[in-house]
């Protein structure tokens, strides 16, 4: 059973029917007893990292998610969420959970098109639960920010815009990517798949 | 390397699909749900979907019906129509859709830009724009709600739309709507290089090396109705997308 937190903003609609879609449970979760509770938690998010961060402690979701990293539960942060467990981001003031080592940045090259948007290659960096077989991996990307980990090692995959940015992030059982599976197609039901088998 | 995206875009009608010319017209072309799932089978790269009763009569949303469209999309949704404040946009982002389109509401509220990108970063608007030639030839921006052409310096309104927090500017030419009569290259690259953020071209796309004329030009994505879903002499109704192959065969990267 997968739990996807529902904070009020992100597309959880598709996460969930995606996940059905491959024959997997989900569930849409709201509170922190229930985030408590879980095993494998998906935070999704779209929009700016102070609002979604405003929403996330004002609901008292925040420290459940802490509590339940620290004890070992899975969660994979998509998109915003991934960037959301971050310490911070250039985006706005407010202080993430730091549940990866880093910081959340700006595409600074003034010769690109920002926001990076459509579908891009994912080159893996190293063996991640995520990321299985060897198979294609393209998905779709829509951000002007990008995470920084400090401990390269927590990186699973980058890909180039410009720069070879770091797209994917691995540490232990918080895992997290900057693409969003749920827009894309076998892909993303790819690393669903991956994910629901952990 | 970020591919190029080509994106189907519907036209939503009280809940059936139809196809304009020229913004007039509409033909009815098919149920939603059941074109969505076609294209998640075709792997299309993203979809645009604009209800053009809401902008036109100044409609809300149907937001039960949009949440279910967004639920069968296995690929990235763009919804436009009947957005005139932030609170709409709040209710859109809430049932799922993870980007909306604004269009004439620009030219009564141009903040609704900043306050939706503020809150929802500049990734989740794509501002749409109508182009339409005057009785002289010459190009305006156009307020198709209202029926009313401006006479904006363009490559000025387009970095004011970048300024004010825009993630995409859509550019849709009304005079070749509906008509596969050819993209509008000529015009579109003296303005691609206005903006710093991605350009979508839409209206007229004839044939998919036209696409790689638009990337060449500057433009980020290319748009269209009646490419995918009008097939033949006779317009008739076939929702399609190019394969994998054909793409490669077109070099569309």
């Amino acid at each position: 059973m997968i739990d996807i937190i529902d904070y009020g903003i992100g597309n959880i609609g598709s996460i969930q029917n995606m996940i059905k879609f491959i024959g997997g449970n989900s569930r849409i979760v709201s509170t922190p007893e229930e985030i408590l509770s879980s095993n494998k938690l998906i935070l999704p998010g779209v929009g700016s990292f102070d609002t979604a961060m405003i929403k996330l402690v004002n609901s008292n979701l925040i420290d459940a998610i802490k509590i339940s990293a620290n004890k070992g539960t899975y969660i994979l942060g998509i998109c915003l969420g991934m960037q959301l467990l971050f310490e911070n981001s250039e985006e706005g003031n407010s202080q993430g959970p730091g549940l990866i080592n880093g910081k959340v940045i700006k595409f600074k090259d003034n010769s690109l098109r920002i926001p990076h948007v459509g579908w891009n290659k994912v080159n893996p960096t190293r063996n991640s639960v995520l990321f299985k077989d060897n198979t294609e991996k393209k998905f779709y990307f829509t951000h002007s920010y990008h995470v920084e980990c400090n401990n390269k090692e927590n990186v699973i995959a980058t890909t180039n815009y410009g720069i070879e940015f770091q797209c994917a992030v691995e540490c232990e059982n918080i895992l997290g990517t900057q693409f969003h599976p749920e827009k894309s197609h076998k892909y993303g039901m790819n690393l669903f798949s991956n994910y629901i088998n952990l | 390397m970020l591919e190029t995206r080509i994106i189907p875009c519907l036209l939503l009608q009280e809940e059936r699909l139809v196809k304009t010319i020229k913004f007039s017209n509409p033909v009815y072309v098919g149920d939603p749900i059941n074109t969505i799932k076609i294209f998640n089978e075709k792997e299309v790269d993203e979809l645009i979907i604009l209800d053009i009763n809401a902008s036109k009569k100044n409609l809300l949303p149907n937001y039960k019906y949009i949440k279910q469209l967004a639920q069968e999309c296995f690929m990235p949704l763009c919804y436009g129509g009947g957005i005139n404040s932030i609170q709409i946009a709040d209710k859109l982002f809430e049932i799922g859709v993870e980007k909306l389109s604004v269009q004439n509401i620009i030219f009564e509220n141009f903040d609704i830009i900043t306050q939706i990108t503020r809150k929802y970063g500049s990734q989740s608007l794509v501002v749409s724009i109508d182009i339409k030639k005057d009785i002289f030839g010459r190009y305006k921006i156009y307020n198709s709600s209202k029926k009313v052409k401006y006479n904006f310096e363009i490559s000025a309104f387009l970095k004011k739309v970048e300024d004010a927090g825009a993630g995409e500017i859509f550019i849709n030419f009304v005079d070749l709507d509906g008509t596969k009569n050819g993209l509008n290259l000529d015009f579109i690259k003296n303005f691609v290089k206005s903006v710093n953020i991605p350009i979508i071209i839409c209206g007229g796309l004839n044939n998919l090396t036209e696409i790689n004329s638009a990337v060449a030009c500057g433009v980020s994505a290319v748009a269209a109705g009646a490419f995918f879903v009008f097939q033949g002499p006779h317009r008739a109704v076939l929702i399609t997308y190019p394969s994998k192959e054909e793409l490669l065969k077109f070099q569309i990267k």
